[in-house]
């Protein structure tokens, strides 16, 4: 629309319905400018990172020579570099921009004294980095998803309670009548997680709990930040774009209930799975059990919901870079949730337990479904706050194709080489050290995918870059798509 | 769903759950386990660790072993754990309660250790494992610890803990200059004593394994 309504536009009310709108997201949009700028760029820097650290830990897996002599980068230690970068430098950053952008604009609602959230943004990012050199010095903490030292945790602590508080402060200033399902799951993670995460400090380090009931909520947090931190904003991402993207409403309001509450209520228990035939009481290991079954029941309704929606509108893959990414993430969801929802079965854990299939299936949940999620929530977010269109479809390409493929085949490589080292495991009569030698060759696969991966990113970074130093174009630009649709081919320049 | 507060509730509620049901009820039922006393042995197990072993605990968690090296024996009969000969019975959650942090672990890219210090007795054999694992396990993906030992020169006598190099790998690896020898470092020291301080060899009435009742049998 040109700056100055034309004459017809001032009289015709017509125009209003679309108009006003606009503005008004515009204006929310640009509220958020700056604290969302400001997560998503660290996230960026900490998804470089936590991809340098996973390459040298995955060459390290099957060359322990490389990089040998530095004691900062023993595997276990860049092990834990990189997961704690990816899980709360990326990932969570990611998120925070994702739930702050989201909140706003579905509460129809300006975001308010933006600067406690850029002060919670530096708090996170200095925690995250003190914890992670904390961790390469040599104080990790050894829980698994917790390793990050004592010193550095109250400060992530803090800033979460100032993000947590300041999405429900925009909620409550809500102006829509309707409370759209994203911003249940919205709600409901940014309650869950500060929760879990003191809880788990608190029974763990600064107070721990005796013997193995640490295990136990060392893996009911765990488990907890994927299923009740990760899983929701990912699926608030997905409830938002694929309508949004496709221009037409989910398809059943009762089925997004239904999978909501259910995803409560049996997600919490789902963590107990990963210490089946450990030293815990047998009672909750079958309650874990029994739990990560009852997930196919949100998965599926959620899957169903998704897929209803996109049905009739699969040739929309082929131009929306946003859309793409999103749909091979919620694919992926339905993909590893019932995976895990088979892993929990004692005759099948009695096999994958302990092997690289976990890995494989940890890396399917957090890159192929949440990472990919937010990859294709950046698409659409960035130009919006920017008021530019992303530079290069080509880059876009790239960025999809090695990072899909990368992922894609890091999972299946790591799970048929899990299951293979499952099985020889549990042949008592082939040496151990066999059974290493046996999965070296899919651990070599593994570091191919990581720099397919790797590629992915770099192609991402110089396009976020590029976007950042482009000029913004005066008057009315169209988005960035894979390709011209027919639709705008045909349709006649504003 | 358009009420706020009833959507706080469910959600809170749904958490308080599972807290009250895998963290509250867990710790209530055995979070003050004691020790057993053994009337035969007269005395109580498990055994409270030493204080080097203590300190090679902190080297073990600071390393990041337990990525690769789980601390836990499954039933006979699920998995190989005890074929494998990882441990004579399966563990229980008394043989934990004096660690302060426990390890269980989740990966076994490397074998089981919750009782490598029933199975190798030798500290020697550990000490070359963590200064090369080439040395003791040909074909190993486990990283050497180099960085946890000192090549320095012989001061007085040769320490009593000098790392015993085959002679054509400590040609090879430039480490036979006469006069010098290869320690362990205080931190490889504590290490191993932590090692070979894990076992369970103990009896505990809980961690017999379960047999089924004999079909036609009275008591069990």
């Amino acid at each position: 629309m040109a700056s100055t309504p034309s004459l017809a536009a001032s009289i015709n009310p017509a125009t209003l319905p679309d108009d006003v709108p606009r503005a008004e997201l515009s204006a929310i949009d640009a509220s958020t400018k700056w604290p969302v700028m400001l997560f998503l760029l660290s996230s960026l820097a900490w998804l470089l990172l936590g991809t340098v650290f996973a390459l040298i830990s995955s060459v390290k897996m099957h060359t322990p020579e490389f990089l040998g002599n530095y004691e900062w980068l023993t595997f276990g230690r860049a092990r834990s570099a990189h997961l704690n970068a990816v899980i709360y430098g990326w990932s969570t950053n990611a998120a925070f921009a994702v739930a702050f952008w989201l909140m706003a604009r579905l509460s129809r609602a300006c975001l308010r004294h933006a600067g406690v959230l850029i002060a919670a943004a530096c708090l996170w990012n200095l925690g995250v980095t003190i914890g992670i050199v904390g961790i390469l010095a040599g104080d990790s903490t050894s829980i698994e998803w917790l390793e990050m030292p004592p010193y550095a945790t109250p400060l992530l602590f803090v800033a979460y309670a100032l993000v947590g508080a300041w999405a429900i402060i925009t909620f409550r200033f809500r102006k829509a009548e309707h409370v759209y399902v994203s911003q249940w799951y919205l709600l409901a993670a940014l309650f869950w997680f500060p929760w879990l995460y003191s809880i788990a400090q608190i029974m763990l380090i600064f107070e721990p709990a005796r013997g193995t009931v640490q295990a136990l909520v060392n893996w009911w947090f765990a488990h907890n930040v994927l299923g009740l931190w990760f899983t929701p904003i990912g699926l608030a991402a997905v409830y938002y774009f694929i309508p949004k993207v496709l221009g037409k409403p989910i398809h059943s309001y009762y089925l997004s209930a239904l999978g909501f509450w259910s995803l409560a209520i049996f997600y919490n228990w789902a963590g107990v799975h990963h210490l089946i035939g450990g030293p815990v009481p047998a009672w909750v290991i079958s309650a874990g059990i029994a739990a990560s079954l009852m997930m196919v029941i949100p998965v599926v309704v959620t899957a169903v919901n998704h897929h209803l929606t996109m049905v009739g509108s699969f040739g929309a893959l082929r131009y929306s870079p946003t859309l793409r990414f999103v749909v091979f993430g919620a694919v992926n969801y339905t993909l590893v949730s019932l995976t895990g929802s088979a892993m929990a079965i004692r005759s099948v854990n009695e096999i994958t337990h302990f092997t690289h299939f976990t890995v494989g299936h940890a890396h399917q949940g957090m890159y192929a479904f949440f990472t990919m999620v937010m990859f294709g929530a950046i698409y659409y977010i960035l130009p919006r706050l920017l008021l530019k269109e992303w530079p290069s479809a080509a880059l876009i390409r790239t960025h999809f194709w090695c990072v899909a493929i990368g992922v894609t085949l890091y999972w299946v490589d790591l799970e048929i080489g899990g299951w293979i080292q499952g099985l020889q495991m549990n042949n008592p009569d082939l040496p151990f050290i066999e059974v290493v030698r046996n999965t070296i060759p899919y651990l070599f696969v593994r570091s191919a995918a990581g720099l397919l991966m790797t590629v992915g990113h770099l192609a991402f970074t110089v396009n976020v870059l590029w976007m950042l130093g482009a000029r913004r174009p005066a008057g009315a630009t169209a988005p960035t798509l894979f390709r011209p649709p027919p639709a705008l081919q045909a349709a006649p320049v504003r | 769903m358009n009420k706020g507060p009833l959507i706080f509730l469910g959600v809170f509620l749904t958490l308080a759950f599972s807290w009250v049901g895998v963290v509250l009820t867990n710790q209530i039922q055995y979070g003050s386990l004691t020790p057993y006393y053994d009337q035969a042995e007269g005395k109580t197990f498990p055994d409270k660790p030493t204080g080097l072993a203590s300190r090679g605990r902190l080297v073990y968690q600071d390393l990041g072993c337990l990525y690769c090296h789980s601390q836990q024996v499954r039933r006979p009969g699920f998995g190989a754990d005890t074929e494998r000969g990882w441990g004579a019975r399966q563990s229980v959650a008394r043989d934990y309660i004096y660690e302060p942090r426990v390890f269980l672990g989740t990966m076994r890219t490397g074998p089981d250790l919750r009782n490598i210090g029933a199975r190798q007795l030798s500290s020697d054999w550990h000490y070359l494992h963590l200064y090369d694992p080439q040395l003791t396990s040909p074909g190993s993906i486990m990283p050497p610890f180099r960085f946890l030992y000192e090549y320095r020169r012989v001061v007085g006598e040769r320490s009593p803990l000098a790392v015993k190099l085959p002679a054509d790998y400590a040609k090879q690896h430039g480490l036979d200059r006469p006069g010098y020898e290869l320690v362990p470092g205080p931190r490889a020291e504590a290490l191993v004593a932590y090692l070979m301080s894990l076992k369970d060899t103990y009896e505990f009435p809980e961690a017999r394994p379960y047999l089924p009742p004999k079909k036609g049998g009275g008591a069990k």
